[in-house]
Formats: structure tokens, C-alpha cells, sequence
């Protein structure tokens, strides 16, 4: 199962989101933004970052980059589209989910373990996952504050305590087929106990087992 | 009373996000545009019906907090 | 005279006397251009011209240097093929002037000393110091500095994953900005600052050249602060964290696919040091054409294009054949490049501008021939009246003392300042901040680096000899309880006015305090930066050395001790000398009394090297230890108790002595009859137990209670 990785310039976390999937079997490899054809590959992570350094607005640039097109088109196919942190704000920015991501409640920087809690396990984010379960990963953004005026994003997975006045406390969102998923803490760095927790594997396992041959 | 300030970085002073976005509109195809800043616009409605008092105390706004002047330049327009 | 009659020379911050100098070394009067060179590359920031002569003292050899100071980075050897670059910079008066720009640039500077020599810079670490907090600008320029630092930090994607913070009025009107770097690298990366042979192409890369900061190296960090500083203000530095991240992308990839002869950041003294320098260190010439730059302004002089300190640039050193996949990989990363010139025979550096020969100099003798001061210095008679007033003994009781020090917003949580910054990226950072060090694992491996960086500057304002080798032995202490041993060090030495004889005998004093430390523990300095000048109105800052260390783990210990990993029934013990009750430049003395008086306990060389020994030695065994500085044995037990959420009882002690910051000491934390620790210097000083903190006869505090006033300290403060 083939998973692009997504490098836009100003991306960070593509190693770490790379490695994180290998470590669970997963096939990852990175891809540059001007790339023009995923037809390869059976999903996409748009991972963490600071894309084309978030000037104009957070993913406004990204968005227009030659890979989204085929990254659209995959979403449309029904494959498994996930966006972490910097990767959310390109979905939202691309209409590939609802809502945008404005700047924390208390205008700053937030790096921190967050408790979550996992709402909808119908999404390719959250199938390995039980209702209702907690998980513990780390947030470490300054746009992370979802808002949705059209109400149409569904929440997957919610802070326990809301840390930035995100709309319905919403860590992570979907899209109404569930396969477009954004979340803003991140996984990746929740996958090693020696480093706080490993508590984030269960939604990148969740996220491998939702890949279906191209 | 209305007032718009604009807040414009100083010309000397680098902008890596006009840099930037300028250079992302050229690759998607508007390849004509010479120059572009970033600044800021603030809109403010103030107490007071002598235009000339008004804008004498957005300025002091200005020199205050609202602009650094290590950064940046200001101008006051009061609509009245 | 006003400023704008004096002599030109006179303007770019040169004396007379360097003025002959220059007028020597060309055997004629300079042109515009070339005194503009002279001008930034001799100042004090670039030359070192007050320092060098002292700096010489430090011990810099050991087997695992491979690159000493001199380069833009020192780099060591972690064994396996493994190597560590380290840098350590200031960019204090910038900070002063625009906090959040002067932070920003700052980190920008010193991750390029870095990946200039191969390496990809892999953490940060900051020391910040202000004045009180109690006064607004304080506060203004706290808060711009650390959103500096994360605003350029976080964007460019290297994680800030310690620091330290300081707060003192002999920083008011002088804060000290000072940012670490670390890299790590495959020893075939190893790159140099060298210009190569003759017919190398120097290219430059990265953002277009514009006016900034023109006098910023000459004027700005070479001179103080007066009334007259706030128009003297040249086009401030603005950072750009993503062309540097590009920066360093397509860098990693010119030495991956060895595309390079030899880098060369441009910082302080821009092109004119970027050119001159590599090709002094080759001993070869070379020939520039600024008509080649990239620039943003229109109508720019050859002198302000040699003297401009636009950030993120890079100067690359290539082989002819290989110029076409340099401008390639600079194209794939979406930077901005320019064929400078080329390498010559001789040793004479050409500039041209608009078809004109604008200098012609001997390439080497702007870094060589800089001038060398050995300024006078005294021991000020002040220092007499420190030392016949000794600190006076606490009168407060143990409990109330402990929570105005944790209240204190140098000794309480440091969140409020870490949690802005991204420290988890990379997914190596086994220890983070609010930690003795950070530990840092190389994936892949066993191996662990740890950092400490530490400074005081009420303790070496009182002995700058004493307290600055206090500190070497502090961080040593730091990076051992993560089980590191001491590999290698970094200096950032902030200072007042050098023409003052009093400034002078604290930095000699210094150097030499740094040096016997180093030479006793076996530690080479392979570093370091020197920041004159911090005065306003005539007061200088506290002498502030501020020491970087790097450890090695390997292996790493398995279970790292953390202070959280304090159970129920653990005892508590203390190792080390025991403690005199000698508050002098204690947090106790100037939390309690408001004074700077004494003589602080000096260092002892043979206890120093057996703690920092046996501690490195017990990480791989206990599951807690601490290093015992500020707040003393008190706040170190105060931590471990907030960090586990348990209480302790703390034997009877007089409060002088919970709260000695003597130095060789640390708190270890174990099931009873786990380890056995020698008798001569350890004794069992309390347990972990219930849910209160008893310091001797003292009442009980609530772990809760101690808890919410550290955690409170610095945000308290911060919203007024």
C-alpha cells in the first residue's frame, strides 16, 4: 500500500510523518509539490509544516500547487486524503474540507500533549479506533482554531479540553464520505512511548488499514 | 467619526511575504506584477467632531502602539 | 563637530590609528568601497579586536575536535562516523532596537554558522535576559524576543528544545539575546569555508541584497546605547524563516551530491566577509563583480552592497563543471542564485561595479590584520566593598521562602516561554525544556547528545573568576544526570564597555575562570562569541558568560532519569560537598533581601570532576536526579515534587542551607538500598511521601500549592 507524502516548500514533519508509517508497515514516500502524477498511489498525507512559510494565509499558497490536482482527484475517487496540522489548513483552503483554520483563541504558539477524545470512527483516520476512546498526542500550532460557518464538517475527534476555541472542540474533521480528514495534533508524535506517548498509532493504523489498491 | 489608518512597512525594510506571494502569482500565470507589499488597514470610529482634533489623536495611536515605527510608516485619513 | 562633519572613518565607528592602518596596508588612502570593507569586517563584532588576545587562554584541543574555533562552526567527533557541529551567537543590541526582528534574525544568523559546515541543524537552544518584569518595556521586549525566536524557529522547522531565562535591572535597556545551534552530520559531509583553488566560481545564494542593517555590524553591535540611539537607526534585519528553510534544503543537497568545494554563511560584514574570508583561508585571491548581485533596491553603491546584512544568503564555492547543477539545485528549491566571480592566483581581492574597479585588497588582511587590543584592565575597588559585606542569613521561615522563590519568574515554570516554541519536531528529543539538559537522540543509534546552557550574572558580577568556572562545572553537572559525559564547549560572553579597565579585568577574569574549569574536567572549547559593549547610559550589565555544553550518552540510558519518575516511599539524598550557608549571589539573597553582596563559595576542581563523574555514572541507575542550583537543595526538591505530583519531608536544616547554591551538588532520588552512594560525600536528606512538601520544622506546603505558584509566575506577570 503505497502512500504519498506530500512536500510542499517549507514542509517539516514529512520525515517524521515517513517514518511513522514505515514503522508500521506502511510504504511511504515523499513527494514533491510540483509532482503532477499520484496515479501510483493508494493515498496522500499532507503532513505538518510551514508550507511556502504560511504567507498570505496558512495553505493559501500550497493549494495551487501542481500535486493538488491529482491530490483532488484522488479525494473525488473516494481514496484516503489525510492533512496534519499545516496539511489541514491546505484541505481547508482547497475546499477539500469544510471550514478554515484561524489563529488560536489566545494568540500563541501551543506545543503541548493534548487529551483527545475519538467521536466518529467512520473516517479514515479513526476505523482502528473505538468510540469514545482517548488519546494522548501532541498539538504544536498557532492556526489551529477550526471554524465552520457552513456547520457540514464532521467531527472525528474532539479535545477533551479545548486549547484554542476550535468550533465543537474539534481536533480532527472529515468530510461527509469520511475518506478527507484533517487533524491538527499530531499523530506522528505520538508513536514512540519513549518520547511521552504512542497513544497516536492507533489513528495512523487506522489510516493504512483504510488504503485499497489503486 | 471614521478613520482609516494604513500601516505600510517602511520601503528599506525586506517583505518575505510579498517576496513570496508575488512569486506564487507568477506560477499561477500573472507574470505582470512588478512589485507587491503586504500592509495593513485598520478602521476605526472615534469619538469627536472636529476632524482635525480626530486625526491628531489616531496619529498619536499611531506613534504610540498601532505602528512600529522601527518598521513602519503611517497615514491617517479621517471619512468623516 | 556633529556626526555628519567627522571624517568618513570616523562615521563607520574606525579610529584614527586603524585608519593609518589600513592606509599601511594599501600603501595608499582607501576608496570608498574598500574603507566600507575595513570598516565592518574591523569591527568589534567581526574583528574580536578587544577579545582575541585573551581568548587565546582557552584549552581547545582534545582527540574528538575536528574542527576548533576559527570556522564558522567548532565540530566534534561522536564516534561511528557521527559528527556534531556547535555554534553559539548573540544579537543583543538588535533585540533591544526591534525585539521580535533582532530574536528572529538572530536564530536565522546561527543556523547558518551551522549548516555552513554540512550539518543539518537539528535543535536550538536560547538564553534570554531582561530587566524586571514589574516595568512595561520589560515585558514589551520579553514578549518580542520569544515570539522572535518561535516565529523564525517553528517556520523554519528546527526545534528550540531548551533555554534558559534571566531577570535582572542590570539588563534594563540591555537585554541579552543569546541562541545556540546544534548539527549533526556523516563525517563525508564535512564542509569548510574555503574558496578553493583558483578558477572556483563563487556563487551566491538565497535572498536578493538589499540595505539592511548597513552600519549594523560597525555601529550597532560595536557601540552603546545613549539618548541618541533611538534615531540612529539603520534598516532593521527582517528574518525570513522559509527561504531559509529552503536555504538549508538545497544546501543539504549541494553536499549530499558533493557539489561544493567549500560554504560560507553571510552574517555580520555580508559580502565583504563572504568573499574575503574563504579566500584567506585558501590563501588565494578572487575577483567579484557586484553588478552579478540579486539586489531588492534599485541604485545600490558598492559600498552599501559590501556592507549590507540581508539575511539568508549563502556564498558556495564550485567547481566550473559543476556550476550548472549548483544553479539547478538552487532552482529546484525555488531560491534565488548569482555567479559572484572566480578564484585567482595571488592574493589580492578585485571588486568591479558598473564596469569600475571599486577595491583591491589584500584578500587576507581584512580577517588577519584586523587590529589586536590588548586594552588595560584593573580590578575595580568596588569589588572590595562586595566582598567585606557578606550575605546575610535568611530571616524568613523555609516555607515562605521557598514560595516567593518559586514565585520568582527566573525560578518558576518556563512554560509560558517553551510552549511557544516547537521542541518535539524531528522526533529526537528524548528530554525537552523546564529540564537540567535536553537530551537528544541520534536515531538509529545509542547514542544520546545532551546540552546544557547556563549563566549568571549576579554570581560572576561578584566573582567573575569563581563564577564563571562555577558555570563550566554547573553545565557539566546538567548534562551528566542525563548520563552524557562532558564532550565539548561553547562560549557566549556578554559584556559591558571594553575601554572601561574595570570590563576588561572581568573578562580576563572570566576567560581565565572558564579555562581552569575546562582544563580540569577535560573539556575543549571549540567556540564561542563575544558581545562588547552592552551599556546604557554609562552602566554597564553584569558580566554574563554564558556556557554551552554539549554530552555525549553512549549508550543512552535506557529509562532516562526524569524528575516525574519520584514514587512513594523513594528516599531523597543529596551528593556532594556539604553545603556552607553562604547566600552570596544566591536567588535567596536577591528574592529575600534585594541585595548583590558577598563572596560566593568558589568552585572546587576535585570535587567537580568526581560529581560530574558519579553522576553520569548513577543516570544509567536511579530514576531521578537533579542538579542543585538555583533556589538551592529546596527548589530542587520543590520540582521533583511538582513535576510527580508527590510530596516530601525534607530533614532538619538550618533555611541557610536549603537554599546554598554551593556549587557540586545534586539531589538523587531512589527506592531504599537501590544503589549505594559513598559515604563521604552523600547523605540521606529526606523521602517522597504524601501530598505536601515539609522542609525541615517548616509548615507543610500542598504539592497543589506549589504547583500552581510556579506554574503562575512568569503568566502572572505577563498579563498586566
Amino acid at each position: 500500500m503505497r502512500v504519498a507524502v506530500v512536500v510542499f516548500p517549507g514542509t517539516n514533519c514529512e520525515l517524521d510523518v515517513a517514518h511513522a508509517l514505515t514503522s508500521l508497515g506502511g510504504e511511504a514516500e515523499l513527494v514533491w509539490h510540483r509532482e503532477t502524477d499520484l496515479s501510483g498511489f493508494d493515498g496522500a498525507v499532507l503532513p505538518g509544516g510551514f508550507a511556502h512559510g504560511d504567507y498570505l494565509r496558512t495553505g493559501a499558497i500550497a493549494r495551487f500547487s501542481p500535486v493538488m490536482s491529482e491530490v483532488g482527484r484522488m479525494a473525488a475517487e473516494g481514496r484516503p486524503v489525510l492533512g496534519i496540522c499545516n496539511g489541514f489548513q491546505v484541505l481547508c483552503e482547497s475546499g477539500l474540507l469544510p471550514g478554515a483554520l484561524i489563529a488560536n483563541r489566545d494568540l500563541a504558539f501551543i506545543c503541548r500533549f493534548v487529551d483527545l477524545e475519538v467521536v466518529d470512527t467512520g473516517t479514515i483516520l479513526t476505523g482502528a479506533a473505538e468510540p469514545g476512546q482517548r488519546i494522548r498526542i501532541p498539538l504544536n500550532s498557532y492556526e489551529g482554531n477550526w471554524v465552520d460557518p457552513s456547520r457540514t464538517g464532521r467531527i472525528a475527534v474532539r479535545y477533551v479540553d479545548n486549547p484554542n476555541g476550535s468550533q465543537g472542540s474539534a481536533a480532527a474533521v472529515s468530510n461527509r464520505e469520511g475518506n478527507v480528514v484533517g487533524i491538527m495534533p499530531h499523530p506522528e508524535r505520538g508513536s514512540d512511548e519513549l518520547l511521552g506517548s504512542a497513544d497516536g498509532l492507533v489513528l495512523l493504523e487506522g489510516f493504512l488499514r483504510s488504503l485499497v489498491p489503486a | 467619526m471614521k478613520v482609516t489608518v494604513e500601516i505600510t512597512r517602511r520601503p528599506e525594510i525586506a517583505d518575505p511575504q510579498g517576496t513570496t506571494i508575488q512569486r506564487a502569482l507568477s506560477d499561477l500565470g500573472h507574470t505582470g506584477v512588478v512589485s507587491l507589499r503586504v500592509d495593513r488597514v485598520i478602521h476605526l470610529e472615534v469619538n469627536g467632531d472636529d476632524p482635525e482634533r480626530v486625526k491628531e489623536e489616531v496619529e498619536a495611536m499611531c506613534r504610540q502602539v498601532l505602528a512600529n515605527p522601527v518598521l513602519e510608516d503611517f497615514t491617517v485619513e479621517v471619512l468623516g | 563637530m556633529t556626526a555628519e562633519t567627522l571624517p568618513i572613518h570616523r562615521q563607520l565607528g574606525m579610529t584614527d590609528e586603524e585608519y593609518r592602518s589600513v592606509t599601511g596596508i594599501l600603501g595608499r588612502d582607501p576608496r570608498p568601497a574598500e574603507l566600507a570593507m575595513y570598516s565592518v569586517m574591523w569591527s568589534e563584532h567581526c574583528s574580536y579586536k578587544s577579545s582575541r588576545v585573551h581568548l587565546r587562554r582557552f584549552p581547545t584541543s582534545a582527540p574528538w575536535v575536528v574542527v576548533g574555533p576559527g570556522e564558522n562552526a567548532g565540530v566534534v567527533d561522536l564516534g561511528d562516523g557521527w559528527l556534531a557541529a556547535l555554534r553559539i551567537e548573540s544579537h543583543n543590541h538588535p533585540s533591544f532596537v526591534e525585539p521580535y526582528q533582532g530574536a528572529a534574525t538572530g536564530v536565522g544568523g546561527i543556523l547558518r554558522d551551522v549548516f555552513t559546515m554540512g550539518a543539518r541543524p537539528i535543535a536550538l537552544w536560547d538564553q534570554i535576559r531582561f530587566g524586571p518584569l514589574e516595568d512595561p518595556k520589560n515585558r514589551y521586549l520579553f514578549n518580542g524576543v520569544v515570539s522572535g525566536i518561535a516565529g523564525y524557529g517553528n517556520a523554519v522547522g528546527v526545534p528550540t528544545v531548551g533555554g534558559e531565562v534571566e531577570f535582572d535591572p542590570s539588563y534594563t535597556g540591555n537585554p541579552l539575546v543569546n541562541v545556540m545551534c546544534l548539527g549533526i552530520l556523516r563525517r563525508e559531509q564535512l564542509v569548510l569555508g574555503t574558496a578553493g583553488s583558483p578558477g572556483t566560481i563563487a556563487i551566491l545564494l538565497g535572498n536578493a541584497t538589499g540595505r539592511d542593517g548597513i552600519g549594523g555590524a560597525s555601529v550597532l553591535a560595536s557601540a552603546s546605547f545613549d539618548e541618541a540611539s533611538e534615531d540612529k537607526r539603520p534598516s532593521v534585519q527582517v528574518g525570513d524563516p522559509f527561504e531559509e528553510k529552503k536555504l538549508i534544503e538545497a544546501c543539504l543537497e549541494l553536499y549530499e551530491r558533493g557539489l561544493v568545494v567549500g560554504v560560507q554563511d553571510l552574517g555580520a560584514a555580508g559580502l565583504s566577509c563572504a568573499t574575503s574570508e574563504p579566500a584567506g583561508r585558501a590563501g588565494v585571491g578572487m575577483e567579484v563583480d557586484l553588478d552579478a548581485v540579486h539586489t531588492r533596491e534599485t541604485g545600490m553603491t558598492a559600498p552599501e552592497l559590501l556592507m549590507s546584512e540581508s539575511q539568508e544568503r549563502m556564498m558556495a564555492f564550485v567547481s566550473p563543471d559543476l556550476v550548472d547543477q549548483v544553479l539547478a539545485v538552487a532552482d529546484k528549491w525555488e531560491i534565488d542564485s548569482a555567479v559572484l566571480g572566480v578564484v585567482r592566483e595571488g592574493a589580492t581581492l578585485t571588486i568591479r561595479h558598473d564596469g569600475e574597479v571599486v577595491a583591491e585588497v589584500p584578500a587576507a588582511s581584512l580577517a588577519e590584520d584586523a587590529p589586536l587590543y590588548d586594552r588595560p584592565s584593573a580590578r575595580p575597588e568596588w569589588m572590595d566593598g562586595l566582598a567585606a559585606k557578606p550575605a546575610r542569613a535568611l530571616d524568613t521561615d523555609p516555607a515562605t521562602t521557598l514560595l516567593r522563590l518559586l514565585d520568582d519568574p527566573a525560578l518558576g515554570s518556563t512554560a509560558w516561554v517553551h510552549e511557544q516554541y516547537d521542541h518535539m519536531l524531528f522526533l529526537n528529543t528524548v528530554i525537552g525544556p523546564g529540564s537540567d539538559s535536553s537530551l537528544i537522540r541520534i536515531r538509529g543509534t545509542e547514542k544520546g547528545m545532551a546540552v546544557s546552557t547556563d549563566g549568571n550574572g549576579r554570581l560572576c558580577h561578584l566573582d567573575p573568576r569563581g563564577g564563571s568556572a562555577r558555570l563550566v562545572y554547573e553545565a557539566a553537572l546538567n548534562v551528566a544526570v542525563t548520563g552524557a559525559l562532558p564532550l565539548a564547549l561553547v562560549d557566549n560572553l556578554n559584556f559591558g564597555n571594553p575601554e572601561k579597565p574595570a570590563v576588561m579585568w572581568q573578562f580576563r577574569e572570566t576567560v581565565e575562570g572558564i579555562s581552569s574549569a575546562c582544563e580540569t574536567l577535560g573539556i575543549p572549547v571549540v567556540g564561542g562569541n563575544v558581545s562588547f559593549y552592552n551599556e546604557t547610559e554609562g552602566e554597564d550589565i553584569h558580566p554574563t558568560p554564558v556556557i554551552g555544553l554539549l554530552g555525549l550518552a553512549d549508550p543512552m540510558p535506557a529509562t532516562p532519569p526524569r524528575l516525574s519518575s519520584a514514587a512513594e516511599g523513594m528516599e531523597i539524598w543529596e551528593v556532594g560537598p556539604r553545603a556552607t550557608p553562604n547566600l552570596a549571589g544566591s536567588s535567596a539573597q536577591r528574592v529575600i533581601h534585594g541585595e548583590l553582596t558577598g563572596t560566593p563559595t568558589p568552585p572546587d576542581p576535585g570535587h567537580g570532576e568526581r560529581i560530574v563523574a558519579l553522576a553520569g555514572s548513577l543516570a544509567h541507575r536511579v530514576p531521578v536526579l537533579h542538579d542543585i542550583s538555583d533556589g538551592g537543595l529546596a527548589v530542587a526538591v520543590a520540582e521533583i515534587c511538582i513535576a510527580s505530583g508527590l510530596g516530601a519531608v525534607v530533614d532538619d536544616r538550618a533555611a541557610d542551607l536549603l537554599f546554598s547554591e554551593d556549587p557540586h551538588r545534586f539531589v538523587a532520588v531512589f527506592e531504599p538500598g537501590a544503589v549505594e552512594l559513598p559515604g563521604d560525600i552523600s547523605r540521606r536528606v529526606g523521602m517522597m511521601t504524601g501530598s505536601s512538601l515539609v522542609l525541615g520544622g517548616s509548615s507543610p506546603i500542598e504539592v497543589g500549592e506549589l504547583s500552581s505558584v510556579y506554574s503562575d509566575a512568569i503568566p502572572r506577570r505577563m498579563t498586566g
